[in-house]
């Protein structure tokens, strides 16, 4: 590893200090009862259109996309731009849907899908079923975002043996719990400021000024092997890349919105209308996260894996170096320390809000439902905050102990676990014409294919789906899918003949749906 | 059923836009391509970067015209 970078360090060590500042003095922004769990755990509802843009914005698009999504384009190449139309049509998606959540879960006090589940179904194993599948696919999630502070750290020359080489990490992550604990969705709801306008800067800077360093687009796209310019076409017994890169968005797209944290986010917003703004305004951040993918080509024709200096760096990284390597490679340190802090940063924000939307889970639908039924707000409260602790330790322990290369493979497994909850969420805004059992025996089939599936594919997110003698690489998530909403489907109407309808009830009232 | 009657309520000829911009960025053999290229980036690239803002300024257009 190269020595420490002191001037980067410093800028570095600045911002995060600022930041965790910050984290503490949100306590007392909108001032609310932090005793109440909505107050703590959803900001008290309270974020505008402009807040809200910034808080969905760093939920969404993590510190990880930063460094994983340009990696996948220097290794991969093209591939990786799903990415962009992912990020375009989810949006159609949040605009239609969420704000029709959004409103019953208002009307209604609900905190959590979870709670909505319950409420809108009367049952309270399906809605057990959709926590533990948003709990089980955000830990991993969490997992990665402090893949993407290691990275930076290591890349600051930061590197020591034993337990020392996690110093960093530890203490990082031991802020980040404290200022949740004590602030709740306002810590990273005000954090998500700094960091985005950080994000921006870097990313704008570093596509004007990077292109000019290398000699213009043409030379940069020119440096990139052909094969990993465009997508493979297909052939006659296979779709190859079309399909996959198509499904890859589409089926990320479906679940993106269905993750606790996104949840959380959305929830957070002051009304329905500032959910259907953010649908227009948000795509901000796909145009970066388009300019980010393409740092991957700028790494590449920079040259930056062959330099001696970026060798240990790779080794130990992998591809997930290459941004690092670029920043370090074409900037200033001054620059590398905003550079690296709006990632490390960028971590925390997600990490944050997952943190709180795994604790919100926890503490409505499973130690409210199953342990103590009559908790006081206090109580309640009290919970959630023990449970983001404990959810940030389980994290932070699976990064240290466990190989990273685990932590991908269960964040993508968690994708297509994630994406089974959409029939009983998504089609259960517009409708309760679903038997509950069947969304939950369609939910199950869904999960236990899908991670089969993605097993015998040696944990690859796309699965060679083979019709009549034709191949059709595709995304595991999305194909499961089908599967799960073809049996709800079909054993709807069975089971409601077998009588399980009666025992249906929905407590919301179809005028709850709409402002 | 009270269901159905929202969602005839709920409907909008506007959201064809929606499906558009579905169709234009999910359907690769449009754009899997080098040519033309825009200041040296290739239309793969350049095309679905512009999807971006068209999409953007699709779902405003929407928001405003559904608007109650």
């Amino acid at each position: 590893m190269q020595d420490l970078n002191w001037v980067a360090l410093s800028v570095f060590v600045a911002l995060f200090a600022f930041i965790t500042w910050l984290g503490f003095a949100a306590a007392h922004w909108r001032k609310g009862d932090l005793d109440q769990l909505h107050e703590w755990g959803l900001g008290g509802r309270r974020f505008g259109t402009v807040i809200t843009w910034f808080l969905v914005g760093g939920d969404l698009y993590t510190a990880y996309t930063f460094i994983a999504v340009p990696a996948l384009a220097f290794g991969a190449g093209a591939l990786a731009f799903f990415a962009v139309p992912y990020t375009i049509v989810m949006y159609p998606i949040l605009f239609l849907v969420f704000p029709r959540l959004w409103y019953v879960c208002h009307k209604r006090g609900y905190i959590t899908t979870g709670d909505f589940v319950r409420g809108r179904y009367g049952n309270r194993w399906l809605a057990l079923a959709i926590t533990l599948t948003g709990i089980v696919a955000t830990m991993p999630y969490i997992a990665l975002q402090l893949v993407g502070i290691q990275v930076v750290i290591g890349a600051l020359g930061i590197s020591g043996t034993g337990w020392a080489a996690d110093l960093p990490l530890l203490i990082a992550f031991a802020v980040l719990a404290a200022f949740t604990y004590s602030s709740g969705l306002r810590a990273p709801a005000s954090i998500a400021i700094v960091k985005d306008i950080l994000i921006y800067i870097t990313a704008f800077v570093a596509v004007i000024v990077i292109p000019i360093q290398l000699g213009g687009f043409g030379k940069i796209f020119a440096a990139v092997p052909e094969a990993k310019l465009l997508l493979k076409v297909p052939t006659a017994h296979s779709s190859a890349e079309y399909s996959a890169y198509a499904t890859l968005a589409l089926g990320s797209a479906l679940a993106l919105f269905l993750y606790p944290h996104s949840m959380t986010g959305i929830l957070s917003a002051s009304s329905g209308r500032a959910i259907r703004r953010n649908a227009a305004l948000l795509p901000g951040y796909t145009f970066m996260l388009g300019l980010l993918a393409l740092f991957g080509f700028f790494a590449i024709a920079a040259g930056v894996k062959g330099l001696p200096e970026f060798a240990a760096g790779f080794k130990q990284f992998g591809n997930n170096y290459a941004v690092p390597a670029l920043l370090l490679h074409s900037f200033p340190p001054w620059f590398v320390g905003i550079a690296f802090a709006a990632i490390g940063i960028g971590a925390l924000v997600p990490a944050a809000i997952m943190s709180i939307a795994a604790a919100n889970l926890y503490t409505r639908n499973i130690h409210r439902e199953f342990i103590n039924r009559t908790p006081t707000d206090r109580q309640e409260a009290q919970m959630a905050k023990w449970v983001s602790l404990i959810v940030k330790a389980g994290a932070l322990a699976f990064i240290v102990f466990v190989p990273t290369q685990y932590a991908i493979q269960l964040q993508l497994l968690g994708g297509i676990w994630i994406i089974q909850t959409l029939p009983t969420v998504m089609f259960g805004a517009y409708t309760r014409w679903f038997n509950a059992w069947a969304l939950l025996l369609g939910w199950a089939s869904g999960t236990l294919l899908g991670t089969i599936m993605a097993v015998h594919v040696g944990l690859k997110p796309t699965f060679p789906l083979e019709v009549a003698g034709y191949t059709l690489p595709g995304y595991t998530a999305l194909y499961t899918l089908i599967l799960n909403l073809g049996l709800a489907v079909i054993l709807t109407p069975l089971l409601n003949a077998l009588g399980s309808r009666q025992l249906a009830v929905d407590e919301t009232a179809a005028a709850d749906y709409q402002a | 059923m009270n269901g159905t009657q929202d969602k005839r309520r709920g409907w909008s000829w506007w959201y064809l836009l929606f499906v558009v911009q579905f169709v234009a960025v999910l359907w690769p053999p449009f754009y899997n391509s080098a040519a033309p290229y825009w200041h040296g980036i290739p239309f793969f690239y350049w095309y679905q970067m512009l999807w971006v803002i068209v999409s953007a300024a699709f779902t405003a257009i929407v928001y405003f015209a559904t608007r109650q």
